[in-house]
């Protein structure tokens, strides 16, 4: 789905939504009047660290303006990007700012949703997406840790084993369904009925405190133990003291 | 005959392996050593053998536990929770339960809320073969380190293993409350190989090790403010690192971030045109740039804090 009919439908009351170089900026009007900001990526760019400095600056301005306002970011990125520059100045630290933001954002009232509708990958989608408290997806979305030909090389394995592989567990390949499956993704949307609904369904749900991925991907099977290795872990340390 | 069967009779500390390299110890070593002897109490221990639920789908061996050590102890005295990576077991990557064990203790740490967590970094980032379970537990942990962290808790990384800091583990290392690291501590997102798979050796030849080490190495991350503390390569210094950024480590709040994105924007415009660290480290005041490389710890040391104040205030 193009980012001009996804930002029709989730806001036929009209948007202030631009994109500059391949960076989403604006805000939205919900239902009952209220606004969203939203954030994002569009058109495959990279997130080295001019974007994600951008992107986190708007996140801090919104906390800034007070209030609650729920924050949208909209999802079609490359991955990180690798460059020798990007490395020089610390691309880490840009990263891990911009998750930092938007997981304060959240500690601090503001409703915080992901919506992937294209690409994404690796450090890209660790920033972004991932550090939303709740992730919705669109159809058609491609979500990657890394792609095939290149976990291929390093696992040197073929792309046919792999492939193979990728039929009896969502754990490493590629796609929506997989990482649904593993926790990652809370909602598929339809993109046949109003997007705005379906946001708004999202915004009247009760705020979860805790991150209840790892209890997802128990449930749908996509991770069998993380969510009961993390409560072990839990009931031990707080037993120790 | 006098028998001494008391504490006080044993040395506070294993002083010849306190000298030990950070770099070649293992993962247990590392954590035997910094903490207090015979103070530390793991979580989900080898014993268990709760191992990997994915490798086997790939003929691959797998350790009791895998890569990860979680538990408590005590540093100095200091009640502290600790997580060690091993860095010689796939790597050092995250998978399900290797990430998980690390969820699980910064959890912990937000809700008891007075007790200090270690992260001994020893990582290439996500495991391949488990890759969107590593992914999600690095987005879990980060997630858990920041409530801490707001909580009032203090997440001090150390870096220096044999794996580097790469990846998600770079990501993660960004979010603690203040870093030590070593020359041999390499942070960084993408890694050598990554860089000019997909950019070409033009954009970086990941077999001139100098150049690596340059742009990814502790020198350079002290230098620009990447890391609080720059150690030497031994248990003791790391130890000592720890113990001071315990005491210093900022919390999180809306002023800290605000500061972090001056500083990340300030770095942007003042070496953002640089192509090389030893650019960097010109601009910064320095009238050798190409001798930084050799310099041993305690002359690094003395023109790292010559040339930039350690930031404690805005991460």
């Amino acid at each position: 789905m193009l980012l001009d009919k996804i930002l029709e439908s989730l806001f036929p009351s009209g948007h202030t939504v631009l994109v500059a170089c391949g960076l989403i900026f604006g805000r939205g009007a919900l239902a009952d009047g209220d606004s969203i900001a939203v954030i994002g990526v569009d058109g495959r760019i990279p997130i080295g660290v001019d974007e994600a400095a951008l992107l986190s600056g708007h996140v801090l301005d919104v906390i800034k303006s007070g209030g609650n306002e729920p924050i949208l970011i909209l999802i079609d990125s490359d991955s990180q990007r690798m460059s020798k520059r990007d490395e020089l100045l610390g691309l880490n630290e840009f990263l891990a700012h911009l998750a930092k933001c938007l997981i304060l954002a959240n500690k601090l009232g503001h409703r915080t949703i992901g919506l992937l509708y294209g690409h994404t990958a690796a450090g890209a989608f660790i920033a972004t997406a991932l550090a939303t408290q709740t992730l919705l997806a669109l159809p058609g979305a491609e979500p990657a840790v890394m792609d095939l030909p290149s976990m291929s090389r390093v696992t040197k394995l073929s792309i046919e084993v792999l492939q193979e592989k990728a039929k009896s567990t969502p754990v490493f390949a590629p796609g929506l369904d997989n990482l649904a499956q593993t926790g990652a993704v809370a909602i598929t949307l339809d993109p046949d009925r109003s997007l705005a609904h379906q946001l708004t369904s999202v915004l009247s749900q009760p705020v979860e405190r805790e991150d209840s991925r790892d209890k997802l991907g128990k449930e749908r099977n996509g991770r069998p133990k993380a969510a009961d290795i993390a409560k072990r872990v839990y009931e031990l340390a707080r037993a120790s003291v | 005959m006098i028998i001494i069967a008391s504490d006080k009779a044993l040395p506070p500390n294993n002083t010849s392996a306190s000298t030990d390299s950070w770099y070649e110890s293992s993962a247990r070593q590392r954590v035997e050593n910094l903490l207090d002897a015979n103070s530390f109490n793991e979580f989900i221990g080898p014993e268990l053998r709760e191992t990997s639920p994915h490798l086997p789908l790939f003929d691959l061996p797998e350790q009791f536990d895998d890569g990860m050590i979680v538990g408590y102890g005590r540093l100095d005295g200091i009640p502290v929770l600790v997580a060690a990576q091993e860095g010689r077991f796939m790597g050092g990557a995250f998978g399900e339960i290797h990430g998980a064990k690390l969820t699980g203790l910064l959890r912990a740490a937000r809700d008891i809320a007075w007790l200090p967590v270690l992260i001994l970094f020893d990582t290439g980032g996500v495991r391949l073969q488990e890759a969107n379970a590593g992914e999600l537990a690095i987005a879990e942990i980060m997630r858990a380190l920041i409530e801490a962290r707001f909580a009032g808790i203090p997440v001090v990384g150390l870096v220096g293993g044999r794996a580097g800091c790469y990846g998600g583990g770079g990501l993660i290392a960004g979010c603690c409350s203040a870093l030590a690291v070593s020359e041999q501590g390499r942070i960084s997102v993408s890694g050598p190989e990554v860089i000019e798979t997909n950019r070409g050796l033009e954009e970086f030849d990941s077999k001139d090790r100098a150049l690596v080490w340059r742009t990814m190495g502790g020198k350079h991350r002290r230098l620009i403010g990447g890391a609080e503390v720059f150690a030497d390569d031994t248990v003791a210094s790391f130890r000592d690192a720890a113990r001071f950024l315990i005491k210093h480590a900022p919390s999180m709040s809306l002023e800290m971030l605000e500061a972090e994105q001056f500083r990340l924007t300030q770095r942007i415009e003042q070496f953002g045109t640089c192509a090389d660290a030893a650019d960097i480290w010109r601009s910064l005041g320095a009238t050798k740039p190409q001798s930084i490389p050799a310099l041993p710890h305690p002359d690094f040391v003395a023109l790292a804090n010559d040339l930039q104040e350690p930031h404690y205030v805005a991460r």
